[in-house]
């Protein structure tokens, strides 16, 4: 009965393939993901074939053994045979074809950098993810020069679907990875140093990333997303990432601003086009482009964002930005209310 | 001739206890809040979440309310004021949920918006806690 179980385990490890998440290695976007996946599925086949390899010697052993006194112990020198086959050739061959697998299959240094790649410097932060176009990042024609500004933004990087993407991973603090399982394997971000990871997106999709170093407190809350768009809807993306902050649409919100932009915010935060020029903290010049707040701790919803502005301790105990219960009722629904015209 | 009040008072004390039993047997009905014409209480606790109330205010066994800005609302069908303000009235509720500043102008509490229905179904939700 026992055996039939151990049998049918290889019937059942392809229904694992079915049931992958947003996180999931198996359900990939990107030929790099694919060939992690693929390196997944030979090292998990590999693993059975020798578990079962493994299991037919033993029920042997038991067999050819139950006659005899079953604690006795055979110190006959005719089984080295089996020690230096079982015990070192066959492992030496099993690990020597994974590491040429490997090799072959994930051991490639990426193309030379091309002129026409969209490079991204992505710097990961206590507890967020900074994303930075290069200027003149525009499209494939190197467009965006004359468009001038700096798009600058946090947490979602958004791609242009099939073309390469170049990011240049660095960190302001600690050790942080960047990791998209879908789409790439993970790439470490390290102090003064800059690391190169090439990205692609076969499909549009919104593909969830994670920092996969432990770095801190807050490290399960630094959550990031891929979104991967057509190249027109990139583009439209880009160029209204470009622009400046949207005036103030009411009283309320005029007064918000002023709460905002001449207030403790501005010594963190980056509004662009006002006198908020801060730089610790995520840039808001479009914050509400964004559809989580806290790098994916809670939705960017209005509610949310009034809740974060003065209890920020309580979603994310630990993180720079502080709970600031100073405001008064009146003073929270304008920032809020100007926050929320920052699209 | 002679009256037989024994079973007369056993009868009266059975029906009373009778009734007592009932009541154990149906304990919403015995303790429901105030009714919310129109509210839906399902309705009202899955608009609660979307809107995010849970940002600011917590309930108990509610995995997505646990702020603490605003007062926790565990036992809001028992509160007798709204904001300070105003009696806890069910009409007094949805205009609460539908505009909190033209209750109390300062109020934090953000104007989400809410169309007249979902705030009756907030409100019928809210009641049932207590």
């Amino acid at each position: 009965m026992r055996r039939l179980a151990l049998l049918a385990l290889p019937l059942v490890l392809p229904l694992v393939a079915a049931c992958h998440g947003p996180m999931s290695t198996l359900g990939t976007a990107s030929a790099p993901a694919d060939r992690v996946a693929r390196l997944g599925w030979f090292m998990i086949w590999l693993s059975v074939a020798i578990f079962a390899l493994v299991c037919v010697l033993l029920v042997l052993a038991v067999r050819h053994h139950r006659a005899r006194d079953p604690l006795a112990v055979d110190l006959a020198p005719r089984s080295k045979g089996w020690v230096v086959w079982g015990g070192a050739v066959m492992p030496g061959a099993v690990l020597g074809a994974i590491f040429v697998v490997a090799l072959v299959g994930l051991g490639r240094f990426p193309a030379p950098p091309d002129d026409r790649d969209l490079v991204v410097h992505v710097t990961g932060h206590r507890w967020w993810w900074e994303i930075r176009y290069e200027g003149g990042a525009g499209g494939a024609d190197g467009a965006g020069g004359a468009g001038g500004g700096p798009v600058v933004t946090a947490n979602e990087l958004h791609v242009p679907v099939g073309r390469t993407v170049r990011l240049l991973l660095t960190t302001d603090d600690v050790i942080h990875s960047f990791w998209v399982p879908r789409l790439q394997g993970k790439m470490d971000l390290n102090p003064g140093h800059v690391n190169d990871l090439r990205l692609s997106a076969e499909r549009p999709g919104r593909y969830m990333g994670r920092c996969a170093e432990y770095c801190g407190l807050q490290h399960a809350h630094m959550a990031f997303a891929v979104v991967a768009e057509p190249p027109a809807a990139f583009q439209r993306w880009l160029a209204a990432e470009r622009g400046g902050a949207r005036e103030p649409a009411d009283s309320l919100a005029r007064a918000g601003r002023t709460l905002v932009t001449a207030g403790v915010c501005a010594s963190c935060h980056t509004i662009r086009g006002t006198p908020a020029r801060g730089t610790i903290g995520p840039d808001l010049t479009h914050l509400m482009s964004r559809q989580t707040l806290a790098a994916g701790t809670i939705p960017n919803t209005p509610g949310y964002l009034e809740a974060w502005v003065t209890d920020a301790q309580a979603f994310k105990p630990g993180a720079l930005m502080p709970s600031l219960p100073h405001f008064d009722g009146a003073e929270l629904r304008a920032i809020t209310r100007y926050l929320e015209g920052l699209r | 001739m002679r009256a037989h009040p024994a079973p007369v008072g056993c009868f009266a004390l059975l029906g009373a206890l009778a009734t007592i039993a009932l009541g154990a047997c149906e304990p919403g009905a015995a303790e429901a809040g105030p009714l919310v014409p129109g509210g839906d209480v399902e309705r009202g606790r899955a608009a609660f979440v979307a809107l995010g109330c849970g940002a600011c205010h917590a309930v108990d066994g509610v995995r997505e309310a646990r702020g603490r800005v605003g007062p926790p609302l565990s036992d809001f069908g028992l509160r007798t004021m709204i904001a300070g303000e105003v009696p806890n009235t069910p009409a007094n509720l949805v205009r609460w949920l539908r505009d909190p500043q033209a209750i109390e102008p300062t109020t934090a509490m953000p104007n989400l918006g809410v169309d007249e229905q979902t705030a009756r179904d907030v409100a019928a939700y809210l009641y049932t806690r207590r």
